[in-house]
């Protein structure tokens, strides 16, 4: 499906619909990388920025991601490229 | 309990795992630790419907069988029957919550992979209907091919069922058991649980969320911080507000036992024992019951309500700033309570530098256990009166002694982060869970589990040291019209004669080193020892005998040794358990020592400075 330019994380509006484009996991840790996968952070996923943590914007960032809202740094945060829109399709194709 | 059937409760944090322990096994509950490591073991007993007796061992949360912190290796080592001082459990029961069904059945799938019997627990299904979700258990349980029994832990529903359904399995009454498939990969069980819970889910309907409305207020980074302020300021006052009745009570009991021991002994060792040592020692510590379990019932509730990782949030940047990882409030904040299980709780820091500065900082937040010095010292020196709109004296030094704890902690971190502990800075991943109103039983059992606690240390450790000191302080005797007081004849006395000359300095007199020696097992024992120390010199003084530890205090010390003797406490690292368990989790000697070196220097300079300084403000 068309849409935005893909934008990071760190970027993307609060509470504006989007779906992950590309988590560049090279810039994560292992473990790191393991936990986002595991609060279902993968390709397609639907995202959705809701707070930026600690005064100009410095702080942690709290995101939607399916049905669980979770807390990174914005150096994580910046390793993942969203795309606005609200469909999440690569999730949905099969395997 | 060996011999008993096991069956192990499992699943992802916040998926009302606990909740769900509670409910099934109530008050029959028992803690212990894992041989070897530090993760506490939580068993209790679950009656079957014909009263057979089950143990049921609730595992830490994880999120898959790829650990990456020592509880989630005890979860995973567990369920393969590779712990050691486990079985392998008869049968799982894998708690998911029902509102968040595509993430928590990946981990489900790869638990029912396994092969062993399983039950899924659909735990939360009322939140789930609160968010527009209407789930199929039945079309679940068929995708899944194990029973799936819908529950709501907090609520009691669906216990019986579950129970049942756990009977029947244990019995053998579930067909075949499934070979134990090999490990799926990540992707591909990913995918299937979308597909089963997009199956199960059977209507969803977009509806107001009250945590994203809550969230707006609590994670907002102006409102969001006042907020968390103001609460930590009211649960500061509620300290002092609600303790005064429950506080009297106790201390009538105590007083009240103590004549009675007066008027049934002669005057005598004995008496002396037990009014001197066991009744004022043991008694002056007990009396702050009431302000510990009202610390932790803010604890737990902060806990249980999912704010305790919103303030995580908040305080992340601050975090960030002194070199610290977001994750490492919670044990910080939990350290409040008792240094040993915050400790404890920061094996959820994976990076080593990281945990270590947490370690070595978490003495710098106020325990429950320096609750006692603060509030008798308080009591005693600070007027009650009223500064402001309901803002009391003594709340607000108390508060302030919080913030110098903490403030400490930040700096010390920032030093540590630049000096013994360099390293790349942490990172912050946390799952937020959706606010819920805890169970008032939870909170109970919680605060019932604390009050044991706490009265076993007042039986074992403060009782020994009481005794202890009071022996060390009563012999020799000193001689008849000798000139010489008893408590400077003594052993204890000479021994805090000599400690006095280094302590001297920052304003403390030989009372409070005598106080200091057996405080080192734990800081509230300084309160007892105080107590013993008075009222072995009141002995010759009857006057004395009747008027109360803090009124004796204001007697003898001047205001700065007082503030100074606070100042004290906010830094020495005071505390076997704590030194204990620092060796234990840093495998040595050196940082537990080291940790003991900076703290005591640290409450050294304070106090001195905190002396120097009222001394020559006049106070």
């Amino acid at each position: 499906m068309t849409s935005a330019l893909p934008l990071r994380l760190t970027d993307l509006p609060l509470r504006q619909p989007a779906y992950v484009d590309l988590i560049d996991w090279d810039a994560l840790s292992a473990s790191d990388g393991q936990r986002l996968r595991e609060f279902g952070l993968c390709e397609g996923a639907s995202v959705e920025a809701l707070h930026h943590g600690g005064l100009m914007g410095r702080g942690p960032i709290a995101c939607k991601v399916g049905r669980m809202t979770i807390a990174m740094r914005r150096n994580h945060a910046a390793a993942i490229t969203v795309r606005t829109g609200p469909q999440d399709a690569a999730a949905d194709e099969e395997a | 309990m060996t011999g008993l059937p096991l069956v192990a409760l499992v699943g992802n944090p916040n998926a009302g795992k606990s909740a769900l322990f509670n409910a099934l096994t109530g008050a029959r509950q028992k803690l212990g630790n894992y041989p070897g490591v530090t993760v506490e073991r939580k068993a209790g007993r679950l009656s079957l419907s014909d009263g057979r007796p089950v143990e049921l061992v609730d595992l830490p949360g994880t999120y898959s069988l790829n650990p990456t912190s020592p509880d989630e290796q005890v979860t995973r080592d567990v369920i393969l029957g590779r712990q050691a001082g486990e079985r392998l459990p008869d049968a799982l029961v894998v708690v998911v919550d029902a509102s968040n069904l595509d993430n928590h059945l990946r981990f489900a799938l790869e638990l029912i992979a396994l092969g062993r019997p399983t039950i899924v627990a659909l735990n939360m299904v009322d939140l789930a209907t609160r968010d527009g979700l209407e789930l199929d258990a039945q079309i679940l349980s068929r995708e899944l091919g194990v029973p799936v029994i819908s529950t709501v832990a907090v609520r009691k529903r669906g216990l019986d069922h579950l129970r049942g359904e756990l009977e029947s399995m244990l019995d053998g009454g579930v067909g075949d058991v499934a070979p134990a498939g090999e490990r799926r990969d990540f992707e591909v069980l990913r995918r299937e649980a979308r597909r089963i819970a997009r199956t199960a889910i059977v209507r969803e309907t977009p509806s107001r969320r009250l945590t994203a409305a809550v969230d707006r207020v609590a994670l907002h980074p102006v409102a969001g911080l006042f907020l968390l302020l103001a609460l930590l300021f009211i649960m500061f006052q509620a300290v002092y507000a609600w303790s005064e009745a429950p506080i009297a009570m106790i201390e009538g009991f105590v007083a009240s036992a103590g004549d009675a021991v007066t008027a049934a002994l002669p005057d005598g060792l004995l008496r002396s024992f037990l009014v001197d040592g066991v009744l004022n020692g043991v008694g002056s510590v007990i009396v702050f019951l009431p302000q510990i379990l009202i610390l932790f019932f803010f604890i737990l509730m902060l806990e249980a309500t999912g704010y305790m990782v919103r303030a995580a949030f908040l305080m992340d940047g601050l975090m960030a700033r002194v070199g610290l990882s977001g994750r490492a409030f919670i044990p910080l904040l939990s350290s409040f309570a008792c240094a040993v299980p915050g400790i404890m709780a920061t094996r959820t820091i994976a990076d080593p530098k990281d945990r270590l500065t947490t370690i070595l900082i978490a003495p710098l937040m106020t325990c429950s256990a320096r609750l006692p010095v603060y509030a008798v010292i308080i009591g005693a020196f600070i007027p009650a009166r009223t500064v402001a709109l309901g803002i009391g004296l003594q709340g607000l030094v108390l508060f302030c002694l919080y913030i110098s704890g903490i403030v400490g902690a930040m700096l010390a971190a920032l030093v540590l982060r630049r000096t013994v502990t360099k390293g790349a800075s942490g990172g912050f991943l946390m799952e937020m869970p959706k606010y819920q109103w805890p169970r008032p039983q939870d909170i109970v059992l919680g605060l019932w589990q604390r009050a044991v606690i706490f009265l076993k240390r007042a039986g074992t450790i403060i009782f020994t040291s009481t005794v202890i000191l009071w022996i060390l302080l009563s012999f020799p005797k000193a001689p008849e019209n000798g000139g010489v007081s008893q408590v400077n004849y003594s052993i204890a006395g000479r021994v805090a004669n000599g400690l006095n000359v280094v302590l001297q300095p920052i304003g403390f007199n030989r009372d409070i080193s005598l106080a200091l020696i057996p405080a080192m097992a734990a800081r509230e024992v300084a309160v007892s020892a105080l107590a013993t120390v008075y009222s072995l010199d009141a002995d010759e003084d009857e006057a004395k005998l009747e008027r109360s530890l803090g009124d004796r205090l204001k007697d003898s010390w001047p205001l700065p040794t007082a503030l100074a003797f606070l100042a004290w406490f906010v830094f020495a690292p005071q505390c076997i358990s704590t030194i204990a368990v620092t060796r234990r989790e840093t495998n040595g000697w050196k940082w537990p020592l080291f940790m003991i070196g900076y703290l005591f220097a640290l409450a050294y300079v304070a106090a001195g400075l905190t002396y120097w300084t009222a001394t020559a403000a006049g106070l």
